[in-house]
């Protein structure tokens, strides 16, 4: 390479005015970054705020429509992912690229392009896996391994091809807290041997206790350059959403276990219908009227199966097993648990929780069915129907044209609302709701979880399965673990602390383990 | 920068180019069949004429076009509902045969029976054929997981068979000097013709009315809302607690039910009888018919006119041109081809190679 400026050269990336127009949406406005050699560099912002974008164009797979790219000095137009890879850039998705049924090392070998680099790959994912404190095993097979170890796979990933920049979207979103702090180390050392670091996150602390400089973008556009070391993490938070954030913070309450529960779970086991699911065994919990129970776990150890027998999507077998209002359910479907009381809001909002295609009121339509009466003779009642819509929108706030918008034109944290909206107007005794605020702005979770407790407080029982700890340590009364498709013992949130749960979050990839064996 | 034409998408489906891609379609497919024309060496502008104006403004030219309408609007309404229902029926062939045998056998068994009691039977005959043939593939599909395109056409070979079997074997008319033909139906079970002196019949004043009672259906009902919900987002309708089992059998016993009924007033009207030619293909056209009308069910009644109106052109470009009656077949498969092509529009748009565009669209 020739030998430049040696101040050009510390910048190891640097954008000038990038912009990128989506139909009806301006993603990226004359964004400026620079990332300087050995830097971990913090990018920060909420959901929709454009980060996803601009590394995805950093990487070579969205095209900018202006602004230029300068990468070690030369003005670079990136290609495509191979490109960036060639350049020294390497990427770490949110959403991990692994064939489930492939080994290890086999998954790392598909993403190598050139035959020569791939002699000895065995013997370098060792290495280089030891080297960083990364342990992998190459001949395990992918479906076998806990998120953690997935992520591990997409890093060594990277680390193969020596790149001089590592892009990180979201890294810590399926990790224990334990996990995160290993991942911090290698990061720290990966930055100390000369790699740069584009650390995406809307996680304030690790930002902070991470990295050494931050640039945060809200609506598209960059609204400060910081170091983040240097501020308080509500300062940073008011920063990414332009808004002084009130403390939120409900009283707890004791949970009254003399009263009889709402909802009541017992020795639930059920076999998962996806084959690289987890089956939940003797899955027990109750849950009394006022109490918001919290489910912490990390993906992919139950949640959905849980979520899926609760609302009567999956058969639960005997009736006994899940009881509302002292109603035995079990073997009741989806309809038949709402008409007791029973209300539910999965996870995937588009395709599950609503039609996408469909306008926001047929999709108040397709559950308030059960308890509200919005047909006759078999016919829709279409004046009602808008008129539920409507107020569902009215009363949750929901940014939209109307209730005859298509659900899918709306962003992920407004449909979010409409959804939570149309089933807290259902008036349940019990709500299940998975993964509330996952994908949703700042904003709109915090009306989300003031609406879920004020369900509580009028007595309903709410159930809120989530990753975020953070979430369930503020809104919740009691908390339970879910791993590997067991359920730990509820205790009082009061008593608990995210180090312990961490522990038992964490628990599942040594059960694991032991049922492979 | 120099770039070839691209497609980009949208960020919502366009209204606009649902509607006017269909129409485009036609357009396109009348150019494409005037270029075939030339190649066969005859004048593509009489020739266009005589396939598709010719048969409108000659007399009983209408009426013809509503006789051959009738089945196709029937069927095509039925898959409508069907494929909304991402239920891929493909065998109202087949429906609409054993419906014609099941109608066509009772006509023939109990033939003196008084009108006002035959004709609904035979009708009834006629809907129950159609469903059970398609019940079959239901239950396949619903207990055996049997992928149902396979199973509604393979059923559609067996019907044809059954058919040819019966004018040659056990229902062959004695008297009808050894021809592959039952006995001609009587007049009870004969369906009424409603304009004197054309051939406009019964069947084509339900077609219509059954389009108008599935749109219905489809729209305004909970069981319509539901098959709509299972056909967009099959998750979102068991989150909901929608049977899916439930509505594969409502949606291919609608579909099959409609089809035996336009099998029935076929046999019981224009022909008279069972013969081994009852249909010239009225079912997998039909396919065409639901697709060409937007999987709507009025949308059917627009779209079976038009398809109607190829098997006219067809008999006349025979007749007048001396062309083979294939080219009905080659309008239909054009058609369906440039349709799919067009529908690209509704979700993408054309860029072409402008120099300014590039400019444009980052302004």
């Amino acid at each position: 390479m020739l030998d430049r400026m040696a101040a050009d050269h510390d910048l190891t990336l640097s954008l000038r005015g990038v912009t990128k127009q989506y139909p009806g949406c301006l993603a990226n406005d004359r964004v400026d970054l620079t990332v300087g050699g050995a830097e971990i560099h913090a990018l920060l912002g909420e959901n929709g705020a454009g980060k996803s974008t601009l590394v995805k164009i950093i990487y070579g797979v969205v095209r900018p429509d202006a602004g230029d790219i300068v990468w070690r000095g030369e003005k670079v137009t990136v290609e495509n992912p191979a490109h960036a890879r060639r350049l020294g850039i390497g990427m770490v998705f949110q959403h991990f690229s692994l064939f489930e049924s492939l080994t290890v090392a086999e998954n790392i070998a598909l993403a190598i392009n050139d035959r020569a680099e791939r002699v000895n790959l065995r013997e370098r994912i060792v290495e280089t896996s030891r080297e960083y404190g990364l342990p992998l095993n190459p001949d395990r097979t992918v479906h076998d391994l806990s998120v953690g170890e997935r992520q591990r796979i997409e890093i060594v990933r990277c680390l193969l091809q020596k790149p001089k920049l590592l892009i990180m979207d979201e890294p810590t979103s399926v990790l224990t807290p334990q996990e995160a702090e290993t991942l911090f180390t290698t990061l720290r050392r990966l930055a100390k041997e000369g790699c740069s670091i584009l650390y995406i996150s809307h996680k304030l602390e690790e930002i902070r206790a991470l990295c050494e400089a931050a640039t945060i973008m809200r609506l598209g556009r960059v609204v400060a350059h910081c170091d983040p070391r240097q501020k308080s993490a509500k300062e940073l938070a008011e920063l990414m959403i332009a808004a002084e954030l009130e403390p939120q913070q409900r009283s707890r309450r004791v949970v009254d276990d003399a009263a009889p529960p709402r909802l009541a779970v017992d020795r639930l086991t059920v076999a998962s219908p996806n084959p690289f699911g987890a089956d939940l065994k003797e899955v027990a919990f109750t849950v009394a009227p006022g109490e918001i129970l919290g489910i912490a776990g990390i993906a992919g150890n139950g949640q959905n199966e849980l979520m899926d027998a609760l609302s009567g999507e999956i058969p639960a077998g005997k009736p006994e097993t899940i009881r509302l209002d002292g109603v035995a359910v079990g073997h009741m479907g989806p309809r038949e648990r709402r008409a007791i009381g029973g209300c539910f809001v999965p996870e995937e909002r588009n395709g599950h929780g609503a039609v996408g295609p469909m306008t926001l009121s047929d999709n108040a339509f397709l559950t308030a069915v059960a308890r509200k009466p919005l047909s006759s003779f078999g016919f829709v009642r279409r004046a009602r129907v808008l008129e539920f819509a409507r107020e569902v929108i009215k009363g949750f706030d929901v940014r939209t044209t109307g209730p005859r918008a298509q659900a899918r034109s709306l962003s992920g944290g407004n449909l979010q609302k409409f959804l939570v909206g149309r089933e807290i107007m259902q008036a349940p005794s019990t709500l299940v709701i998975n993964q509330p605020t996952w994908g949703v702005d700042a904003g709109a979770a915090a009306a989300i979880h003031r609406a879920l407790a004020e369900m509580a407080v009028n007595g309903a029982a709410v159930v809120i399965i989530s990753q975020d700890l953070d979430e369930i340590f503020l809104v919740c009364d009691r908390i339970a673990v879910i791993a590997g498709g067991r359920l730990s013992p509820p205790i009082p949130v009061a008593e608990a602390t995210i180090e312990q749960i961490g522990l038992v979050m964490g628990g599942s990839e040594h059960a694991g383990e032991a049922a492979h064996a | 920068m120099r770039e070839g034409i691209r497609l980009v998408p949208r960020g919502n489906p366009s209204r606009l180019w649902t509607y006017a891609s269909p129409v485009l379609a036609v357009v396109l497919t009348i150019v494409v069949s005037g270029v075939m024309f030339l190649a066969m060496g005859k004048p593509p502008a009489t020739a266009v004429y005589t396939f598709l104006v010719a048969p409108l403004v000659q007399t009983g030219g209408l009426s013809a076009l509503a006789v051959k309408a009738a089945p196709l609007i029937m069927m095509g309404a039925g898959l409508a509902l069907c494929y909304r229902a991402s239920v891929w029926n493909i065998g109202c062939e087949g429906q609409f045969t054993v419906g014609a045998i099941f109608a066509g056998g009772l006509a023939l068994g109990l033939p003196d029976l008084p009108a006002p009691i035959l004709y609904p039977a035979v009708m009834v005959a006629g809907v129950v054929g159609g469903a059970a043939t398609a019940a079959l593939t239901a239950w396949l599909r619903t207990s055996l997981n049997v992928n149902e395109i396979l199973s509604s056409l393979m059923a559609t070979y067996v019907a044809q068979y059954l058919l040819i079997w019966l004018v040659t074997g056990p229902w062959k008319d004695p008297r009808g000097f050894g021809f592959p033909q039952t006995a001609m139906f009587s007049d009870g079970a004969t369906t009424p013709t409603l304009i004197p002196g054309t051939g406009v019949h019964l069947g084509c004043l339900v077609a219509p009315l059954a389009a108008i009672a599935v749109w219905a259906l489809m729209s305004r009902s909970t069981l319509g809302f539901q098959l709509r919900v299972v056909g967009e987002a099959p998750r979102a309708a068991r989150f909901a607690g929608f049977s899916e089992r439930r509505l594969i059998w409502v949606a291919m016993l609608v579909s099959g039910g409609l089809a035996g009924l336009a099998g029935m007033f076929e046999v019981t009207g224009p022909i008279g009888q069972l013969t081994t030619e009852i249909s010239p293909g009225y079912g997998f056209t039909a396919v065409i018919v639901a697709f060409l009308g937007r999987l709507h069910p009025i949308g059917a009644i627009f779209a079976g006119l038009l398809l109607a109106l190829s098997y006219l052109g067809g008999d006349a470009a025979q007749i007048d041109l001396g062309l083979p009656n294939a080219v009905t077949g080659i309008f239909q498969g054009v058609l369906l081809f440039l349709l799919l092509a067009c529908d690209i529009l509704i979700n993408f748009r054309v860029r072409l190679p402008a120099r300014r565009s590039e400019t444009a669209e980052a302004a």
